[in-house]
C-alpha cells in the first residue's frame, strides 16, 4: 500500500515536472518543445533521467529532514552522548546497489541512443540522390550550408524538407564552433582538423512559428562575437523543398531589374563579389556568406532586424555591430572610400532584391 | 615618534617572517589571504558577468571585454581561489591531525605557495598589460592560437607556474601523510579530511604532468612557433582538448574531495557521532579519487570521438555516481540518531547536502551521451557545475573558514552574522544557479556575452542577476564578520566548539609553532574524542618523553626561486618583439636556478628548540 | 640526528639513504615525484605518437627515412652502461667507500656526456636537413619528446657534477647519502624513459 502510493506520488511528480518543463521557453528554440525525431528522443531520456533523479532527491530529502527534526541536541538534550555507531554493512549494500540499478536504468537507452545517433551510414552511399546531406562550414560568426547532391549552396539559413533525415557533415574553416539547433535535437561539434558527421530530423514545418523558423547557434566559445553566431532553420515539406531546390539553382541565371538595383549591382560586382557570391548554384566558397537569398532572411547578419537601415549600418561599420568578424570596412574594398548614400542604398536595394521565394 | 618606527620595524618585520617562514601555520595564513585576494577579484568578475546578462542586448560590457572577464572569472576560481583556499585548511589542519610537527618538505611548502603567489599575480597582470586572456578557462587550442595580443600567453605562463607550485605541494601533502604521522596513527584512523587531501593530493600528482603539457605546447605554439594544435601544420586541436581534460576532470575531485573531507569533519563534530561508515567513507573516497582519471571525454562529447568512446565514457561516468551517493548517505547516517548542534558550520553542511546532491544528480543527466548532446555548452553545464563547485566547494570553506578560525586565529567568528551569511550566500546562490538549467535546456549557450529579446530567456536572466547580488551581500557579511571579529579580539581557547574530536583540538591554542610539545599517541579513530571520553585531564596520551625539537630554518630562496620563474615568464612573452626579451627569459631562469643550486650547495640542518625551553613555554606564539 | 658525525664502514646504517627522517621523506616524496614525471613522459610519447609523420602537405620526412638505428643503439648502450656504473656507485655508497663511489659517478658522468654529446650530433644533423621544430608538427612532438629527455640528462648531469664537488672533501654522511642516492635513482628513471625512447620512436619509427 505504501508502495503503491510512492509511486503514485513520484508519477505525479514526474507529470509536474514535464508540463513545467514544456512550458520553459520558445518554440523555435527551446530544447523543451523538441520538433524532430533526435529532440524527442533526447527530451524523452531528459524526463527519464529527471524523473529517476527527483525520486534520488525526494529520499535523500526525507531522510534528511526526518534527521534533522528528530535529532536536534535542543531536542534530545544538553549532555546526550549519542551512541557512536561504526557503520552499517547492510546499509551500505543497499546504498550501492539501488543506485546501480537505477543507473542501469538510465544507461541502457544511453547507450542504444548514443549509437543510433552516430548512424550515418545512408549518407555514405553513392548516387544517393534522394538523401539530403549538407555539409556545414563553421566560419568566424557566419554559416554555410552547402547541398552536394543538389550541388547548391546557401548560407546562415538552413533549409531542409520534413519527414526525413538530414545529414550533416561539419567543420570549421577558422577556429571551432559547435552546430546546435536545440528544438531539433542536440549539438555537434565543428572542428578544424577533421569532418564530424550526424543527422537530424525536422518533423514540423516552421512556417508556423512566430518568426517562421528555428533557431540555431554556436555552442562553443569561438571569440567576442560568439554570442551573435546564430543562423536558422526553414523546414518546409518535401515539394517545397524541392522547388526551393530549383529556385536555387536557377539563381545562376538570375537578372537584375530596376535602375537602383542595376547601380547597386554594378557597385557589388566592383567591391564585394571577390568574396560574396549571389548564385546559389554551384559549392561553395568558405570564404564569404553566400548572398543568393539574401532578400528572403529574416535577419541582416544573423542578428539584426531585416531592413534596409540595418543592412546600410553593417555594410558601413561590420565591426561595430559583431566584433572580430572577417568582413572589411567599406575603405578596403572601394578604393580608399566610404561608400556614399547614394551607393549604400542602391547596394541595399540590389542585396534586398536578391530573392527566390515572392 | 619612537613608537611608531617600532611599530614600522615591527611589520616590516613581520613581512620578512612572512616571505621567509617554513611553518605550515604561517603558509596557511598566506594561502587564506591570497585565496581570498583572489576570490574577490573572481567574485567581481562574477557580478560584471551577471550585470552583462541582466537584460538582452546589455552593452553594459563590450563582447571582446565579457570574454576576458568570463575567462578570468573561471580561471582566478579555480586555479587562484579554490584551490589556495583549500590549501590554505590542508595547511593549518592536516599536520596537526595527523600529529606532525609540520609537513615533510617545509622549504618546498613555502615555494609551493610563491610559486601559486606568483603564478596568479601574473597572470592578474594581463588587465594592466594589454588585454586578459579571452578563449575561457579551457582555452581550446584553435581559438587560443588565433587570440591576438598577449592574454593568452598571460594564461599559459601563469598557469604553468602556479602548477608547479601545486604540483610541489600536493608531493608534499603526501609524503606528510605517508611518512609523518604519529604513532597509532594507521591509515584506517586518519581523519576523512587528511584521507581526503590525500586522495586529492595524489590526484595533483597524476593530473597536473598532462597540463603542464598541454600548457608548454600552446606555450611553445604561441611564442616558439611549434606546430602542435597548427593543423595546416599537421597539428591537431583535439589533442588540447584530452590534455586539458584528462587534468580537467580530476581537478574537479581534487577541489571536490577536500570539500568532503571538511563536511566529514564538521558532521561528525556538530552531530556529536563517530562518521558513519567510516571505512567505507575511506573507500568511497578512493574509488572516485580512482574514477575521477577515466571519465575526461565526457567533457568531449560533441567532439566527434564516436559512439564507442561516448557510450564507455557515459557508463564510466554514471559509475562515479555510486561512492558518491554512499558518501550522501553515510552523512546522513550520521546525523541520524546523532545530537545535532546547528552552528554556522553545521548550517553550511546542511546546506551543502541537498545542493549537492542536486548538482551530482544533473552531473549524472550529462553523463548520459546522447542527452548532453543538448545540455553540452548551454547554460545547463553552467549551473551543473556551480551546483557542485559552489554547493560543494565553496560551501565548504565558508563552512571551514568559521570552523577552522579558532585554530587559525584564535578567534571565533560571530555566529549571528555568520548564520545570516549562510542565508544570504545560500539563497542567493540557488536564484543565481537553478534557474540557469532552465536556460540552457531553452536553448542559451554558455559563454554568450548577450542574447537576443523575445527568446524567452529574459526573466530567468534577471532571476539570476537578483541571486548573484544576494551571494554578493553574503561574501560581503563574511567580510565584516571577519572584520569584527578581528577588532573585537576575544580569544578563543582551546577546542571552543567543546565537541572537537580529532587532533587538531587538542593542542593548545595559538598553536605553538612546534605544535606538539610531545608527539601524541593515538589509541583509534577521532583520537581527542577517546581522551575526552575516558576522562583523560591531560588532553593526550604521548609517545615519547619531553626532548629536544628539531625545527627547520626559514629561507627566502622559495620567494626567489618563484621570482625568477615569475621574471622568466615576462621574457618569454615578450622575446618575439623586443631584443631584451630572451636575456630577461635567461636571466629569470638563470635567477631561480642559482637559488636552487644554492639552495642545494649550502647545507641547512635546521636548529633544535631545547628541552628546558620546552618546558617554560606554556604554549603559543609569542 | 646529528648529520655531521663521522661515520666508519662499521657505524654507517645498511640504508644511509632512509636513516634519517629527512632522507625517508626525501625518498617516498623522490618515487611520488617520478610517478609524476612519468605521467609527464607518457602525454609526451601519447602526443607524439599522434603527431607521428604528420606535417604540411608535401612533407618529405617521415621517421623511415630520417632515424638511424646505429646512431640510436650507441646512444642506447652508452646511456644503459651509465646506469650500470651508477649502480656500482650506490653500492660503494652503502659499503662507505667514498672514493670509489666518486670514481664511479665520475665515470657515469662521463658516458652521460657522451650520449648527450651524440644526441646535439643528431639534433643538429635533423635541422641541417630541414627536419626542425618549426617546420611540421612531427619535428615539433619529436624534438619534444626526445629534447625533454635530454634536458633531464642535462640536469642529471649538473647534480651529480655538483654533488662531487660538493662533497669533495668531506666525504661521505648522512645528509649528503640521501641526495646522492636519489640523484643516481633520477638516473636511473632518465635510462628507462630513453629505453621507451628507443623503442617507440627509433625501432618502430624504422621498422
Amino acid at each position: 500500500m505504501m508502495k503503491g502510493l510512492k509511486k503514485w506520488r513520484v508519477l505525479a511528480l514526474v507529470t509536474v515536472l514535464s508540463v513545467l518543463l514544456s512550458a520553459c521557453g520558445e518554440k523555435d528554440l527551446s530544447a523543451l518543445s523538441p520538433a524532430g525525431q533526435v529532440g524527442k528522443d533526447q527530451h524523452n531520456l531528459l524526463l527519464l533521467s529527471t524523473g529517476i533523479m527527483t525520486l534520488v532527491i525526494i529520499v535523500v530529502v526525507i531522510i534528511y529532514v526526518l534527521a534533522i527534526m528528530k535529532f536536534r541536541r535542543k531536542k534530545i538534550g544538553e549532555d546526550v552522548i549519542p551512541k557512536q555507531v561504526e557503520g552499517s554493512m547492510t546499509l551500505e549494500v543497499i546504498w550501492t546497489v539501488i543506485p546501480i540499478i537505477l543507473l542501469l536504468v538510465l544507461a541502457v537507452p544511453t547507450v542504444y541512443l548514443t549509437y543510433k545517433f552516430a548512424d550515418t551510414k545512408a549518407m555514405e552511399v553513392k548516387k544517393a540522390d534522394n538523401v539530403v546531406t549538407v555539409n556545414v562550414t563553421a566560419k568566424l560568426y557566419w554559416w554555410e550550408f552547402e547541398y552536394p547532391n543538389q550541388k547548391i549552396v546557401t548560407s546562415q539559413e538552413l533549409v531542409v524538407p520534413t519527414g526525413q533525415k538530414v545529414y550533416f557533415k561539419l567543420k570549421a574553416g577558422d577556429v571551432k564552433h559547435s552546430f546546435w539547433v536545440p528544438s531539433i535535437g542536440g549539438k555537434m561539434d565543428t572542428n578544424v582538423d577533421n569532418v564530424n558527421k550526424f543527422y537530424l530530423e525536422f518533423d514540423q514545418e516552421s512556417k508556423d512559428l512566430k518568426d517562421g523558423v528555428f533557431y540555431g547557434k554556436c555552442a562553443e566559445l569561438c571569440g567576442p562575437s560568439h554570442a551573435l553566431m546564430d543562423f536558422k532553420v526553414k523546414s518546409v515539406s518535401q515539394t517545397e523543398f524541392d522547388s526551393w531546390v530549383k529556385n536555387m539553382q536557377a539563381t545562376a541565371k538570375r537578372t537584375t531589374s530596376g535602375s537602383l538595383e542595376q547601380q547597386g549591382e554594378d557597385i557589388f560586382k566592383q567591391s564585394c563579389i571577390s568574396c560574396h557570391a549571389t548564385s546559389g548554384s554551384g559549392t561553395g566558397t568558405g570564404i564569404a556568406p553566400n548572398l543568393a537569398t539574401f532578400g528572403d532572411r529574416n535577419r541582416i547578419a544573423g542578428v539584426l532586424d531585416h531592413d534596409e537601415e540595418n543592412l546600410k549600418n553593417w555594410i558601413k561599420n561590420p565591426q561595430k555591430y559583431k566584433p572580430g568578424n572577417t568582413m572589411p570596412k567599406p575603405e578596403k574594398i572601394n578604393k580608399g572610400k566610404e561608400f556614399t548614400d547614394e551607393e549604400l542604398s542602391a547596394l541595399s536595394a540590389y542585396l534586398m532584391s536578391l530573392k527566390i521565394e515572392n | 615618534m619612537s613608537s611608531l618606527a617600532t611599530e614600522k620595524k615591527g611589520f616590516g618585520a613581520m613581512i620578512w617572517e612572512y616571505l621567509t617562514t617554513v611553518d605550515h601555520k604561517k603558509i596557511a595564513h598566506l594561502y587564506l589571504v591570497a585565496g581570498t585576494m583572489f576570490f574577490v577579484i573572481g567574485g567581481i568578475e562574477a557580478m560584471l558577468i551577471r550585470i552583462q546578462l541582466a537584460k538582452p542586448d546589455n552593452d553594459f560590457l563590450s563582447a571582446g571585454l565579457y570574454n576576458e572577464i568570463m575567462t578570468m572569472h573561471g580561471t582566478t576560481m579555480i586555479f587562484l581561489a579554490a584551490m589556495p583556499l583549500l590549501f590554505a585548511f590542508m595547511n593549518a589542519v592536516v599536520p596537526l591531525q595527523i600529529g606532525a610537527r609540520d609537513v615533510a618538505f617545509p622549504f618546498l611548502n613555502s615555494l609551493g605557495f610563491w610559486l601559486f603567489l606568483l603564478g596568479g599575480i601574473f597572470l592578474n597582470l594581463s588587465w594592466f598589460m594589454g588585454g586578459a586572456p579571452d578563449a575561457g578557462w579551457t582555452s581550446y587550442a584553435s581559438l587560443s592560437l588565433l587570440s591576438p595580443g598577449h592574454g593568452i600567453d598571460f594564461y599559459a605562463l601563469g598557469l604553468q607556474i602556479s602548477g608547479a607550485g601545486t604540483l610541489i605541494s600536493g608531493i608534499n601533502f603526501l609524503v606528510t601523510i605517508i611518512n609523518m604521522r604519529a604513532p597509532g596513527m594507521t591509515y584506517m584512523r586518519m581523519p576523512l579530511f587528511t584521507w581526503t587531501t590525500f586522495v586529492a593530493s595524489a590526484l595533483i600528482l597524476f593530473a597536473f604532468p598532462p597540463l603542464t603539457i598541454g600548457l608548454f605546447f600552446m606555450i611553445f605554439d604561441r611564442m616558439f612557433e611549434s606546430n602542435f594544435f597548427v593543423h595546416t601544420m599537421g597539428g591537431n586541436t583535439i589533442i588540447w582538448e584530452h590534455l586539458f581534460w584528462i587534468f580537467g576532470h580530476p581537478e574537479v575531485y581534487i577541489l571536490v574531495l577536500p570539500a568532503f573531507g571538511l563536511f566529514s569533519e564538521i558532521f561528525a563534530t556538530f552531530c556529536r557521532k563517530r562518521l558513519f561508515g567510516y571505512s567505507s567513507m575511506v573507500f568511497a573516497t578512493i574509488l572516485i579519487g580512482f574514477l575521477g582519471f577515466m571519465v575526461w571525454a565526457h567533457h568531449m562529447f560533441t567532439t566527434g570521438l564516436g559512439p564507442t568512446a561516448n557510450a564507455i565514457f557515459s557508463v564510466a561516468t554514471m559509475a562515479i555516481a555510486v561512492p558518491t551517493g554512499m558518501k550522501i548517505f553515510n552523512w546522513l547516517m550520521t546525523m541520524w540518531g546523532g545530537s545535532i548542534r546547528i552552528t554556522t558550520p553545521m548550517l553550511y553542511a546542511l546546506g551543502f547536502i541537498p545542493s549537492f546532491v542536486a548538482g551530482g544528480v544533473t552531473g549524472i543527466m550529462q553523463a548520459s551521451a546522447p542527452l548532453d548532446y543538448q545540455l553540452h555548452d548551454s547554460y545547463f553545464i553552467v549551473a551543473h557545475f556551480h551546483y557542485v563547485i559552489v554547493g560543494g566547494v565553496v560551501l565548504a570553506l565558508f563552512a571551514s573558514a568559521h570552523y577552522y578560525w579558532p585554530i587559525m586565529f584564535n578567534q571565533m567568528l560571530n555566529e549571528t552574522l555568520g548564520k545570516i551569511t549562510f542565508w544570504f550566500f545560500f539563497i542567493g546562490f540557488h536564484l543565481t544557479f537553478f534557474f540557469q538549467h532552465f536556460l540552457g535546456l531553452m536553448g542559451m549557450p554558455r559563454r554568450i556575452f548577450t542574447f537576443l529579446p523575445n527568446q524567452g530567456l529574459d526573466f530567468f536572466n534577471l532571476l539570476s542577476t537578483i541571486g548573484a547580488f544576494m551571494m554578493a551581500i553574503g561574501v560581503t557579511l563574511l567580510v565584516i564578520n571577519v572584520i569584527i571579529t578581528a577588532i573585537k579580539g576575544e580569544k578563543a581557547g582551546q577546542d571552543p566548539w567543546g565537541d572537537g574530536r580529532t587532533l587538531e583540538w587538542a593542542v593548545p591554542v595559538p598553536t605553538p609553532f612546534y605544535n606538539f610539545k610531545q608527539t601524541p599517541l593515538v589509541r583509534g579513530l577521532d583520537p581527542y574524542w577517546i581522551e575526552k571520553m575516558e576522562g583523560n585531564k591531560e588532553g593526550m596520551v604521548y609517545a615519547e618523553p619531553l626532548s629536544d625539537i628539531h625545527m627547520p630554518n626559514n629561507s627566502i630562496l622559495p620567494f626567489i626561486i618563484s621570482l625568477g620563474l615569475f621574471i622568466s615568464a615576462f621574457g618569454a612573452m615578450y622575446h618575439q618583439e623586443t631584443t631584451w626579451g630572451l636575456y630577461v627569459l635567461i636571466g629569470g631562469i638563470g635567477l631561480s636556478v642559482l637559488a636552487m643550486i644554492i639552495r642545494s650547495l649550502k647545507d641547512d640542518h635546521g636548529y633544535h628548540i631545547h628541552k628546558e625551553d620546552l618546558m617554560d613555554d606554556k604554549g603559543g606564539n609569542v | 640526528m646529528d648529520y655531521n658525525t663521522k661515520h666508519t664502514p662499521h657505524t654507517w646504517p645498511k640504508h644511509p639513504e632512509t636513516a634519517s627522517m629527512e632522507g625517508k621523506n626525501k625518498v617516498t616524496g623522490f618515487w611520488l615525484f617520478l610517478g609524476g614525471e612519468t605521467v609527464l613522459f607518457a602525454t609526451l610519447f601519447a602526443t607524439y605518437l599522434a603527431l607521428k609523420d604528420r606535417g604540411p602537405s608535401g612533407m618529405k620526412f617521415s621517421t623511415h627515412e630520417l632515424f638511424e638505428l646505429p646512431l640510436a643503439f650507441i646512444m642506447t648502450m652508452l646511456l644503459l652502461t651509465s646506469s650500470l656504473t651508477s649502480v656500482y656507485a650506490m653500492y660503494h655508497m652503502k659499503n662507505f667507500n667514498f672514493k670509489a663511489m666518486q670514481a664511479w659517478i665520475s665515470v657515469t658522468v662521463l658516458l652521460g656526456l657522451g650520449f648527450l654529446g651524440l644526441e646535439i650530433y643528431e639534433f643538429v644533423e635533423y635541422v641541417h636537413k630541414g627536419f626542425g621544430f618549426r617546420q611540421s608538427a612531427f619535428g615539433s612532438s619529436f624534438f619534444t619528446l626526445v629534447g625533454t629527455h635530454g634536458v633531464h640528462v642535462i640536469i642529471g648531469l649538473v647534480w651529480f657534477i655538483l654533488l662531487m664537488l660538493r662533497n669533495a672533501k668531506r666525504g661521505l654522511n648522512l645528509y649528503n647519502a640521501p641526495k646522492y642516492y636519489l640523484a643516481a635513482l633520477y638516473w636511473h628513471f632518465i635510462d628507462v624513459v630513453w629505453v621507451f625512447i628507443f623503442t617507440v620512436v627509433y625501432l618502430m619509427g624504422v621498422m
